[in-house]
């Protein structure tokens, strides 16, 4: 399986966009060759505006850009955007409904040796909280493509969630239609579904094929859009099977868990798990030993049905 | 004194009038930098900037952000008077299910074209604003009103950083210099000066104006236009609660609305109804 880090597919994204739409403008706060828009800097520098180690005018800047037409796409770690610059994204660009896309890389765990202060497990719950923003979360290369040029065909603020480390591809680019809002089955079954979100969805494809191997019939529901969400095939999954684990790189507080804990209890209350990091800091490690650390690999995920499946049986 | 000078006088005091009738009718709101800004905002709207009232997205149009967003009053006061919306809305700023929200809100009303009250964050648009006028090479303006207290934010210097690099010499910012905030004088609660030495390291072009003088605000805004290359700063000497003498350098009068009793005595004073 080929691997690719969701913002190398940003990076090359956005070179398409900036050939397709002339409004497109790309700000970055000094990160440009992590975030990965110095290829678009590189071949549209007059449509791109570094503007320093200064996140809140980022967001500030791109406000007015779009006030008056343009397209912005404000870049840098999930951590100081959604964190340091939450106020203004809030205030300045949720409120007044503009179109501004928040395309935040190095999100998670996964960022890794950088340690906790760069380790954003809380941007979901932040961005999901803010009225009039839609929140993606792209799996891979090939739902990260579709999804920045989904969102610049969109007019309103989107955060989208990138990570740092290669990923593996499981969409096929001929075949996979990416549509803002709506869940991707990937996979049927009629025990238990396993709903899954960005890094996590692949850890959800292995899991259920070791589950299958041992006889557990198992669904699996890529959600990349947490907001606003896929309702339809989050009830019918808990209708049918009963039983849902959710999994995700973040904090079960807040995140893709607490999005379908809501949508299961006030429609079809079902049996629910969550993974993901239990309300705590991550540390300094590889971006693998944190995954095994903190709870968010296959084997977590396969114990988490296992065990939902037992509870299923007694009720 | 010549003829447009004294018009632009009685505007700013026709808006200083509507600010004290509807702070007084919603029983909430800042009268002091409202009041303050009441001349810039009269020489703005009536003389400097290129608006339409009948087309309010022309997109050739100048534009204002109000950053100190708490003196949403004058603003409404002003777009009120150009013609934007009925001068009646006045009358509901700050009620439910009004157009006139306590700070601005640019989806609500037309004329407003940045919603503001987190302070400086209006001033961080404004440079994205005048940007793009670069981009595109359009002819517009960017204008935008910063209270001195509101210096105190960190944005404000990224923002003001950031419009010196890319050399917004379409950018004009108005300081509402009148030394207070809420909690009391500036220079006691976090000293902001020399306010006009920081912008001119910041790579700002400078103009010390006395901002209740009409003839200072018309002379400097024309001299910033005359500057290229760097965005230029007006920092305007204003007194906080202009026009209405127990308001004046009163701290007390930051945030609160006047009564029955003072709503009178200030419009006699304005010269009544």
């Amino acid at each position: 399986m080929s691997k690719i880090a969701t913002r190398d597919a940003y990076g090359e994204a956005l070179v398409e966009l900036g050939e397709k739409n002339e409004s497109v403008v790309v700000l970055d706060a000094d990160l440009s060759k992590s975030t990965k828009t110095a290829g678009f800097a590189k071949k549209y520098k007059e449509r791109f505006f570094n503007v320093g180690i200064a996140e809140q005018n980022l967001i500030g800047i791109s406000a007015g850009l779009a006030a008056v037409g343009k397209v912005p796409f404000a870049s840098t770690f999930a951590m100081f955007a959604t964190g340091r610059a939450f106020e203004v994204i809030r205030n300045s660009v949720g409120y007044p409904k503009l179109n501004v896309k928040i395309c935040a890389t190095h999100a998670g765990l996964t960022v890794g040796e950088d340690g906790a202060s760069h380790q954003s497990l809380e941007d979901i719950a932040c961005m999901r909280a803010i009225p009039n923003m839609t929140v993606i979360v792209p799996a891979d290369g090939v739902e990260t493509k579709m999804a920045i040029h989904a969102i610049a065909d969109y007019n309103g603020p989107v955060y989208v969630r990138l990570g740092r480390s290669a990923v593996p591809v499981i969409n096929d680019e001929s075949t996979y239609k990416f549509e803002i809002g709506k869940g991707s089955l990937l996979k049927e079954g009629s025990e238990v579904t396993i709903i899954a979100t960005g890094i996590m969805v692949s850890e959800a494809l292995e899991a259920s094929k070791e589950l299958e191997s041992k006889g557990v019939s198992v669904r699996v529901i890529n959600i990349h859009t947490i907001k606003p969400i896929d309702k339809d095939i989050i009830i019918k999954a808990a209708q049918e099977t009963g039983a849902i684990v959710t999994a995700e790189e973040h904090n079960i507080i807040g995140g893709l868990g607490s999005a379908v804990a809501e949508v299961i209890s006030e429609n079809y209350p079902a049996l629910l798990k969550r993974i993901g990091t239990n309300d705590t800091f991550g540390e300094s490690g590889s971006p693998n030993d944190l995954l095994k650390k903190y709870g968010l690999t296959k084997d977590n995920i396969v114990k988490a049905v296992e065990e939902i499946i037992v509870k299923k049986g007694v009720k | 004194m010549n003829e447009q000078v004294v018009v632009l006088q009685e505007k700013a005091n026709i808006i200083r009038k509507h600010i004290i009738e509807m702070l007084h009718e919603s029983a909430s709101g800042h009268p002091g930098g409202s009041l303050s800004a009441a001349d810039i905002l009269a020489v703005l709207y009536f003389d400097e900037m290129k608006v339409d009232s009948n087309n309010p997205k022309w997109e050739d149009r100048d534009r204002f952000v109000l950053s100190k967003g708490h003196a949403a009053p004058v603003l409404y006061a002003t777009l009120a008077e150009k013609g934007f919306f009925q001068k009646e809305e006045l009358m509901r700023l700050r009620k439910i299910d009004s157009m006139l929200q306590g700070h601005p809100d640019m989806k609500g009303t037309p004329g407003v074209e940045m919603s503001t009250g987190s302070l400086g964050q209006g001033f961080s648009a404004s440079i994205g604003m005048a940007l793009s006028a670069k981009l595109d090479k359009k002819e517009f303006r960017v204008y935008t009103l910063l209270g001195d207290g509101e210096l105190q934010e960190g944005i404000v210097w990224e923002a003001a950083m950031a419009a010196a690099h890319y050399k917004l010499d379409n950018l004009t910012a108005i300081v509402d210099y009148n030394q207070l905030q809420i909690d009391g004088f500036n220079k006691d609660i976090m000293g902001v000066d020399p306010v006009g030495d920081k912008f001119k390291a910041f790579g700002w072009n400078v103009i010390e104006v006395d901002g209740h003088s009409i003839e200072d605000l018309l002379n400097a805004l024309k001299e910033a236009k005359k500057v290229l290359g760097m965005p230029t700063v007006l920092v305007a000497k204003t007194v906080k609660g202009k026009g209405v003498s127990f308001m004046e350098n009163a701290v007390d009068w930051h945030g609160t609305a006047p009564t029955l009793e003072h709503k009178t005595k200030a419009l006699i004073e304005l010269g009544g109804e």
